[in-house]
Formats: C-alpha cells, structure tokens, sequence
C-alpha cells in the first residue's frame, strides 16, 4: 500500500510538472498584460514538434548521439518557440492592443490563434501521428518497489528549476520588476520611461520559450505527438493556473502540480471512471472556498 | 451573328442534355471514414483499398448491374472520429451527395450513431471494421464485415487462458469509446464466468485524449495480475504499453482488433515486439486470393494492408455485390436503394479475403477470427484460428 502512494507520489510529481511548465507561461502573461493567452496549449503542441524536427536533424541526417542531440535540442527548441509566441504577440495582441480593443477581443483572438496552430499543423503535416525518436536511453530504476526513471527525474527537476528561476526573475531583477510595475499600472507606468513593448515581448518570450522546454520533455516522456495535443492539456493547465492565483508564479507552480496530484490520486483510491468528474469538484470547492486562487489577491476595479 | 448564337445555345442544350445522361451511368458510393482525428491511418487505410477497388472496376468498363455497365463513383468524406460528425457526414453523404449505399464509419464510436442514420433515412450502410453489435442490432438497413465483440472477447479469454496459462487479469479500456468499453465488459464477463468471480483484479478506465497512464497502471501492476487486456486504439497501445514498462511491468499484454494498424509499429517501437491480440486477418503467411490482394496494395502503396484496408476491400465488394443481386437500377434514388437492401439479404455466403462469411439476420457476418503476435521485425504473425 505504502510502494502504491509512494509510487503515486512520483507519478503524481511527474504529470504535475507538465501542467506546472505550462500554467507557468499563463500565469507570466496574464500577470503583464492580465490577458488570457489561449494559444498557449497549443504554442506548447509547436514546441513538441520544433523539437521532433530538430531531433530526427541531427540524430538522422546529421547522426549525431543522442545526448548531444538533446543538448543542442533545448537551446534550440526554446528559441524557435519563443519565437512563435512573440510573432502571435506581434502580428496577433499587439495591433489590438494598440487599437485599444477591449480586453475580451484579445481573448477571443488568442482562441483563434490556437485554433490557426492546430488546423495549420493538420494541413502541413497531415492528421497522422509522429513518433518522437529516443534521444536518452530510458533507464528504470527500483527502489523498495517504487519504480522511477531518469526521464521523470529529470522532468521534475527541470520543472522546479524553471519555477526557481522565474521567481528569481519577476522578483529580482530590473526586467521582474518592470513587470510587476506595468501589472500595476499599464497606462502610468511608461510615462517612468519603462518599454512597455520590449517587457511585454520579454514575457512572451519567457512564457513561449518555457512551454517549448515542456513540448520537449513531454514527447520524450509521451512519444506520440499530434495536432491536439496541446488543446486539453493547455485547458487544464490554465485551470491550474486558476485555482493556484492566476499572475502569480507560486500558483501557476503549485496549482500545476497540485492538479496532477489530484487527477493521478483519485484514480489511485477511486475506480477511474470518476477521475474528472472527482477531481474536478475538488478544484471547484477550492474556488469557491478561495475563489481567487491559493496565491491570488482580490483586485477591485475603480471606476 | 444570329446562326452563330443558334449554334452556341443548341450546343448547350445539348451538353446540358447530355451531363444527366452520362451521370446516370455512374452508381455513387459514400465513404463515411476517419480521415483526421484520433485514428488518421484508419480512414486513410479505407480510401487507399478503395481508390484500388475503384480502380480495378471502372478499368474493367464499370461494374455490369443487369446487363447494363456502370461506372463507379466514390465519396470520401471525413468524419474526424467523431460521433457527432460521423452523423452530419452520414446525413451530407445520404441527403447532398444521394449516394446509393454507404461504406463506414469504421469505429463503433461513430458506427453506432451513424448507423441509426442510415437506418432511419432508409440507405444501405456497411460498417467494415466495427464490432460493437448495436451498429447493427435492429436496424435492417445496416451491415457490417467484422466480427462481433461478443464472438472476440471469447477469442481472447481463450487464448489467454491457453497460451499464458493465465488464471488472474486486469483490463485497462478507454471509457468514452463504445467499442472499448463494450469489449472491455464482455472480456469481464467471460473471463470471471471461466476462472471464477474476482478473477478479473483490475477494471480501470482513462479518456479518450489521455497521455498519461501511470496512475491506471500502478494500480493494475499492484494487483499482480497475469496479464493486461487493453481493448484501445493503436495510438493509446503506443502510449500504455511502454509506460508499463517503465512502471516495472513484465508481463504480456492481450489487445484486441483495434491494434491492428500499420502504424502501430511506427509508434510503439520494440516495446511492442512478442505481444498478441485478436484480429481479423494475418499478413503475414497469407495465402490465395488474399496473398494476391496484400501483395497488390504492397506493390501499389509501399505499405502491408491493415485489417481495416482488407476489410473495406470486403465491405464495398459486398455492396457492389448487393447492387448486381439488385438485378436493374432505375435511376429513382428511393427505389434504387430499397433494391440495393433486398440485394444485399439475397448474399448468402461471400468469399472475402477476410475469410468466409455468411450474413444473419441482423446483418451480420458469422466469421473466423484470428489471433497474431508481433514479431521482432514488426510483422503481425499468425497464431490462431479461431472459427464460431
């Protein structure tokens, strides 16, 4: 029983992280620009496959190893997807933005954007699905009957590095606190002479550039990638989000990991069929107990 | 001026005249298949064995129905795997298109709905790969050219039982899938009724869009059972059986007949290699006219044909079958379609490349099935015949 939970415990670890990376780049935007980036899921599914495309180049056509392959993989993945994300926030938020759109425009665009990543892949590269090649030799280890991988080590670790890196950012640095300032106060805070465009391609480029990094670890970990695959995990993630506080990096981190906790617990102690319906009334009692989230603070708008 | 324009219009009105004429020598079928979606390779499998079929016939002059030859005129529509789409394409293909008989859907997750459609607007429909027996179960206007998942379960049981000596088992089954639920619950059954109640020591479920299977799986894995049934897609198999391993599992698996793409090896790889499960047919070590039909689509496509490829080969030859039984067709889509049905009750005994089979009077084929193991190169390999 014990081997079982413990068992769990790291599974739980495991799929939390996924939706933790994810709620993280929600979170980041929603803080700067409080817009609710429904892209993201499937900025994610593009970063799955940037990275199915650089790996196959360099471990087929250029027959690199593995490590070296997954080496170059992250640097490159990251860059190619935050790249992705800024041109959504170019082409896509920022003229609207400009235009003075209301906030519910923007939300509806970013849906659409989404939609454009997913039914473009379908039409590029067809509805079959890709086999992301082994760039690690998958060790298992046995611990007391507790059963782990270096894959899911290394996804756990990455996520809280990445957390730990964030929170170092928003709260330590100039470009953190210019950040903070303009989710404070978009309109006063330019006027002190910070860029409200350059922070804002900053954030998209960190949001974007970590959602690549969980593209990446995700087809490693789940090596079937496909059009939607982003879609219902971007969904959970930004209930994640939610429930942890949205535009706080410890919420975006603990609601990931508190949701995968909950989905992998409740088919643990319950029969499976009740998984969704179980876990999400849990969230919702949560919401309703703290409806702005575990770290959220209530914001009233003056009119 | 004046003649120039007489000409002009005559012209036309004979082109006019002339297009109705040339389409009522066409006979138009529809294909209500997976072309995006969960399962891509099923419907691309269907249309490709079609397109072969279409081929070979319109060839040959068109298919003689009465005397009179008929080219043949096929409609892929894609219902993306959905249930709700695989109904609006049953409707677009039977009301739009007036197509005379309808191939699919291939999954029983859209077979079921879709076939209340076809039943209600009164068209003809054969299912070829679904097997959940309520695609068929009162409704005189639907066919299918699978087994059944109540002749399948049996199948696998058995096996299992024989082959791994098996006396426990768990299942692990997609829940919004009516095919998988439905196998999942009659393998239950069968197995407890064999080996004694309790004997099946996990039942878990997971959602159709599901990666992650671990929490499933350490739950099943703690009971300790013999073997594993996943009565799933070949894109979820991909996903479960090398996470079960990962989790420390070492024992077989049993699958069942939704396995059987060819692009089940692409994504599973070598954690794949030495399982089993049912199907309809083996590749591998064919003979006869099936040898002749696998080795055609090899040479065509570069690829073995899937079960669901072989199937729909049997499925439309059926139905051309049907047609011809039909003996004239009037051009009058309501009559036409009545006939195509009467056609259809008349077969009763056809040789497939799938094997023999003969309808009941539900529509359904009485069978053999088989059972495979994958090989170290990826082959699906012949184990079993198991015949009703």
């Amino acid at each position: 029983m014990l081997e079982s939970f413990l068992q769990n415990v790291i599974n739980a670890l495991q799929w939390g992280s996924f939706y933790a990376l994810i709620a993280l780049g929600y979170t980041l935007v929603y803080g700067v620009l409080t817009l609710i980036n429904f892209a993201h899921g499937d900025v994610f599914m593009v970063g799955a496959y940037i990275a199915f495309f650089i790996s196959t180049f360099f471990l087929t056509t250029l027959g690199l190893p593995g490590w070296v392959a997954l080496a170059l993989c992250i640097p490159l993945t990251m860059i190619l997807t935050s790249l992705v994300g800024v041109t959504l926030e170019r082409i896509a938020y920022r003229p609207l933005r400009k235009k003075g759109a209301h906030r519910l425009y923007v939300v509806i665009t970013a849906l659409m954007c989404g939609l454009i990543l997913e039914h473009a892949n379908l039409a590029i590269l067809g509805a079959s699905r890709k086999a992301f090649p082994p760039l690690i030799e998958v060790q298992v280890y046995n611990i007391g009957g507790v059963t782990f991988t270096n894959l899911k080590i290394a996804v756990i670790v990455t996520a809280f590095l990445v957390f730990l890196f964030l929170q170092w950012v928003v709260t330590r640095t100039r470009v953190g606190m210019a950040m903070r300032a303009i989710s404070y106060d978009n309109f006063a805070v330019p006027l002190m002479g910070i860029p409200l465009d350059q922070i804002i391609v900053v954030t998209f480029i960190l949001g974007s550039g970590f959602a690549g990094l969980a593209g990446l670890l995700f087809a490693m970990s789940y090596p079937v990638l496909e059009p939607y695959m982003g879609a219902l995990i971007g969904w959970k993630a930004f209930i994640a989000a939610v429930v942890g506080g949205i535009g706080d990096i410890r919420g975006a981190f603990l609601g990931g990991f508190l949701l995968g906790a909950v989905e992998i617990m409740v088919v643990a102690f319950f029969p499976s069929t009740f998984r969704d319906l179980i876990s999400f009334t849990v969230l919702l009692a949560i919401l309703t107990w703290k409806p702005t989230g575990l770290f959220g603070i209530a914001k009233t708008t003056k009119i | 001026m004046k003649r120039v324009f007489k000409t002009l219009l005559i012209t036309c009105i004979a082109m006019m005249l002339a297009v109705p004429a040339m389409a009522a020598n066409t006979i138009k079928i529809g294909f209500n298949i997976p072309l995006t979606g969960d399962i891509p390779k099923v419907g691309e499998s269907s249309k490709l064995s079609a397109e072969m079929l279409k081929a070979d016939i319109n060839g040959a002059g068109g298919l003689d129905v009465g005397g009179k030859k008929y080219m043949l005129d096929f409609i892929y529509e894609d219902n993306e795997a959905k249930a709700e789409s695989a109904v609006t394409t049953a409707l677009k293909l039977i009301e739009k298109d007036e197509v005379l008989a309808m191939i699919g859907p291939n999954s029983s997750k859209q077979a079921v709905p879709a076939g209340e459609v076809a039943n209600d607007n009164s068209v003809v429909m054969i299912s070829p790969w679904s097997t959940n027996p309520d695609t068929t179960f009162d409704r005189p206007w639907v066919f299918r050219a699978a087994f059944l998942d109540p002749f399948q379960g049996p199948v696998a049981v058995n096996f299992a039982v024989e082959t791994f000596g098996a006396k426990t088992a768990a299942v692990l089954y997609d829940l919004s899938n009516d095919y998988s639920k439905g196998l999942a619950e009659i393998f239950k059954n069968v197995f407890e009724k064999k080996m004694g109640p309790g004997t099946v020591l996990a039942f878990e479920s997971h959602g159709t869009k599901d990666q992650d299977f671990s929490a499933q799986l350490t739950k099943i894995i703690a009971t300790k059972p013999d073997f594993i049934f996943v009565p799933d897609n070949y894109n979820q198999v991909a996903l479960i059986v090398p996470q079960a391993r990962q989790l420390g599992y070492k024992g077989q698996f049993m699958g069942s007949d939704a396995w059987g793409s060819s692009e089940l090896m692409t994504l599973c790889g070598d954690a794949c290699k030495g399982l089993y499960f049912s199907t309809h047919y083996a590749a591998a070590g064919a003979t006869g006219a099936t040898k002749k039909f696998i080795d055609r689509y090899t040479a065509k496509y570069g690829e073995t044909p899937d079960d669901v490829a072989a199937l729909t080969w049997d499925a439309t030859r059926v139905v051309l079958q049907g047609i011809q039984n039909a003996g004239k067709l009037t051009g009058k889509l309501k009559k036409d379609r009545k006939a195509i049905r009467k056609g259809m009750q008349e077969i009763t005994s056809f040789a497939g490349i799938t094997g023999n089979m003969k309808f009941d009077d539900q529509g359904d084929p009485i069978k053999c099935a088989v059972v495979v193991q994958i090989s170290q190169t990826g082959q699906f390999e012949f184990r079993k015949s198991v015949c009703p």
